[in-house]
């Protein structure tokens, strides 16, 4: 997670309810590395992250969401 | 020998690269290098025995129970086809012979060399009193193992000893685990050294309103084990004492530069040196062309704070600096890119969102432009000579991304800009009140080091050995 990039518009949290979770009003707290039952979750949240702050990578290859490949960073 | 002659090229399609640090920022490196086309042999040296893992959910989630400390790896971007020497120090660099020595006494020839070491918890000053089994620090994800399994323990009080970032989200996550804590600041407040004492007095509130036991002004004189070498409780500079099961020392951190002493590189306690492209200074000021730095262990200057060199403990930084230095690795002179990042950072603690851009050590006033103090929920802009130089936010996050544009477009302050909710004449400044840089305080996350390394007010301090 880059969480200079969050603007805690809690997408995530709702996408992946077991893996992200608003921690008061903004903080974000999540689970680094979610099981691969989760992964259906983990990619619609990283997909629906309006700012792209979500970094994926899951066994088997890394896997990055789009708009984040370049890796710049504000 | 590929880098002799400058060829980029050569060294791209055929070069040795060594990264030295396997964190974050020499893993970003190592990505970023490949990305770029580097074809050649890349190595990886870290100390820990760990694959590059993240650090900021070990003061969160991995303290409140929630995340082991060994699940916080960090993702990887692409496959890196790397020979990684893991669990093994540099010791030191022989830049004529471009040689980095390691502890076992092996040899790693580069043809170019990104330095990124980091930096480590500051221990306890007294060896013997931090070898107290309770007395513990927090930087790597074996420190934070040892500390969350201590809270699992339940511990009657944890002395946490410093209220900077690092020690106020140990102490939020005690707090939130119900454990009680009394947290010694040798400051006027928590967060003072990074925030200044207007916001530090919001944090101190925070602090009270979660029934820690917060001193300011106090420090800590010794610590006392039982016979069985088990901490027993400390003593602090008012005279009293203080019975606790674990202390935490959060003093800040030391960057790893031991093991360049000697090597002829401008490196030293306050990192090392390098211009805005990344390429480390040698101990004349000049700068050299095969050695990079980048990440917490590099201090640089930067165009917008006066190109006065900073030293920015900071996750995104890492990643920024890690990608630059990378990038001109594999270019020529004409295609490199200078490190013009922004200086950002986030903490959570006691349910709060702190987040900052700019380098608020640099104001000498603040003023509220949404929010209020009272709520503990605002935007607090920080200005320097007429303009705004820093911004922080208390759960105000979202709108940080603008007054980062005014920052970097050195905008006027006070801020001019009209607000609708607030009474006409613009926000009122008010001094910051950061204490006397002569004066130690603990967590400051930039350190402004000074201007260039050859200038002669900077001197260069070999580290001991």
């Amino acid at each position: 997670m880059d969480l200079n990039r969050c603007e805690a518009y809690a997408q995530c949290a709702f996408q992946a309810p077991d893996v992200f979770a608003m921690h008061g009003e903004e903080a974000l707290m999540y689970e680094p590395c979610p099981g691969d039952e989760r992964r259906e979750q983990v990619m619609r949240a990283a997909a629906s992250c309006p700012v792209q702050a979500i970094l994926v990578e899951w066994p088997g290859g890394p896997a990055v969401p789009e708009g984040a490949a370049t890796g710049a960073r504000g | 020998m590929p880098a002799a002659d400058g060829s980029a090229e050569e060294f791209r399609r055929r070069g040795h690269a060594v990264v030295v640090g396997a964190s974050l920022a020499g893993l970003r490196a190592a990505e970023t290098l490949r990305e770029e086309g580097f074809a050649g042999t890349l190595t990886m040296i870290g100390d820990e025995p760990h694959e590059p893992y993240d650090r900021p959910p070990l003061s969160k989630q991995v303290l409140l129970g929630r995340t082991g400390a060994g699940d916080t790896l960090l993702p990887r971007r692409r496959a890196l086809e790397a020979r990684w020497l893991l669990g093994t120090a540099a010791t030191g660099l022989d830049l004529a012979g471009r040689r980095v020595r390691l502890a076992g006494g092996e040899e790693v020839r580069y043809d170019r060399l990104l330095i990124a070491t980091g930096t480590r918890a500051r221990p306890w000053i007294k060896e013997t009193e931090a070898a107290l089994d309770g007395v513990l620090t927090l930087r790597t994800g074996d420190d934070a193992a040892r500390l969350a399994r201590r809270l699992d323990a339940r511990p009657r009080r944890v002395l946490v000893i410093g209220a900077g970032f690092t020690g106020s989200e140990i102490t939020s996550a005690c707090r939130e685990r119900g454990i009680d804590v009394t947290v010694a600041e040798r400051g006027p407040a928590p967060l003072v050294g990074a925030l200044g004492g207007v916001v530090g007095a919001v944090a101190a509130e925070l602090h009270h309103a979660h029934g820690v036991d917060l001193r300011c002004g106090i420090t800590v004189t010794a610590l006392e084990g039982d016979p069985a070498g088990r901490l027993r409780c400390a003593h602090l500079s008012d005279g009293t004492t203080l019975e606790a099961d674990a202390a935490v020392v959060a003093l800040g951190a030391v960057r790893n530069t031991e093991w360049l002493a000697g090597s002829g590189l401008a490196a030293g306690p306050r990192g090392v040196a390098c211009d805005a492209g990344c390429r480390a200074f040698d101990v004349h000021g000049i700068v050299t062309d095969d050695v990079f730095v980048a990440g917490d262990v590099a201090r640089s200057p930067h165009p917008l704070f006066g190109y006065q060199f900073l030293s920015l403990e900071h996750w995104g930084n890492a990643v920024a600096q890690a990608e630059v230095a990378a990038h001109n690795m594999v270019s020529p002179g004409p295609e490199r890119r200078p490190h013009l990042w922004l200086p950002a950072f986030w903490s959570a603690q006691f349910g709060i969102n702190i987040k900052s851009v700019g380098v608020p050590p640099m104001g000498r006033e603040l003023a509220i432009v949404q929010g209020s103090l009272a709520e503990r929920r605002f935007a607090a802009v920080y200005g320097h000579q007429g303009r705004v130089i820093a911004a922080v936010t208390f759960d105000h996050g979202r709108w940080l991304p603008f007054y980062g544009r005014l920052i970097e477009t050195a905008a006027p302050f006070p801020p001019d800009f009209a607000q609708v909710d607030r009474a006409p004449g613009g926000p009122r400044p008010i001094p910051a009140e950061f204490p006397d840089p002569a004066l130690p305080t603990h967590g400051p996350t930039v350190t402004l080091s000074g201007y260039a390394p050859s200038e002669r007010r900077v001197t260069f301090v070999p580290a001991r050995v």
